[in-house]
């Protein structure tokens, strides 16, 4: 029998003093997302059947480059987010559930930083 | 007391399938594929960097007829989730919860996507001189 009382057990339980900010990240990062992501699929379609040098020239200006990195920042952090939320919904073990959202935030650092030192290549000229 | 019979959700199997828990339960699917979807993002990017063999074989993949069926689909996910995530924003603020406001706006969502996949391709194709 736990000496805890139900006050305690609560908060041992609740959103671990999170409160709002996950809620409020993932808005934040959607409404972000809604122009950078029309921006991005616009100047895809703009460069379908471009060649190497025509993209690479595209990404090497410093407002394309800062806005795809913006664009990087905030799919990766909105993608862990939703992902957070999908995992703890419908993974159930408390080990394979931690195991998995570590597993989604690393890879989510690697890929997004992957992505961010491309478009820094690409801007810097060594590619 | 015990905390490992609670109900859990989304407990989807009971429910009568309607458009608002269809398109629901789509925006999670389709949020979960672009997240598959960023590894293509990735591997373009790092392509691009370094150097046109590199970024010719990442066209060739992305071009292949495999690789356009899995950009359509991606390219439906990301207007469809783009779109129902505008509807959830408008919630958010507070409007849009009648019963009929929310169903219109849902099959506003779906015909945008759909419109907004096919235009996108559409233009794709013109882009590229119909190839």
């Amino acid at each position: 029998m736990s000496l805890r009382s139900p006050l305690g057990r609560v908060r041992g339980l609740g959103s671990a003093k999170e409160g709002t900010s996950h809620w409020w990240a993932q808005r934040l990062t959607s409404l972000a997302l809604i122009p950078l992501t029309i921006w991005f699929c616009a100047a895809v379609v703009a460069l379908i059947g471009a060649d190497h040098a025509t993209v690479a020239g595209w990404i090497a200006s410093p407002l394309v480059a800062g806005l795809l990195i913006l664009l990087i920042a905030a799919t990766f952090y909105h993608t862990v987010l939703g992902l957070q939320v999908v995992i703890e919904d419908y993974v159930h073990g408390e080990m394979s559930k931690m195991a998995l959202l570590l597993i989604v935030k690393a890879l989510a650092i690697v890929l997004a930083l992957s992505g961010i030192l491309s478009v820094l290549t690409l801007l810097f000229g060594r590619a | 007391m015990t905390t490992s019979n609670r109900p859990l959700s989304p407990h989807l199997q009971v429910y009568r399938p309607q458009i608002t828990s269809m398109l629901s339960i789509l925006h999670r699917i389709t949020g979960v594929a672009l997240a598959a979807g960023t590894l293509l993002l990735t591997y373009w990017l790092i392509a691009a960097a370094s150097g046109p063999e590199a970024f010719a074989d990442a066209q060739g993949l992305i071009g292949s007829f495999f690789g356009r069926l899995l950009l359509f689909g991606w390219t439906y996910a990301l207007f469809y989730h783009l779109c129902n995530g505008i509807r959830h924003l408008i919630w958010d603020a507070g409007y849009g919860f009648e019963m009929e406001t929310a169903v219109r706006s849902g099959w506003m969502v779906l015909g945008a996507s759909v419109v907004l996949t096919l235009a996108s391709w559409a233009l794709g194709y013109a882009m590229m001189g119909g190839a």
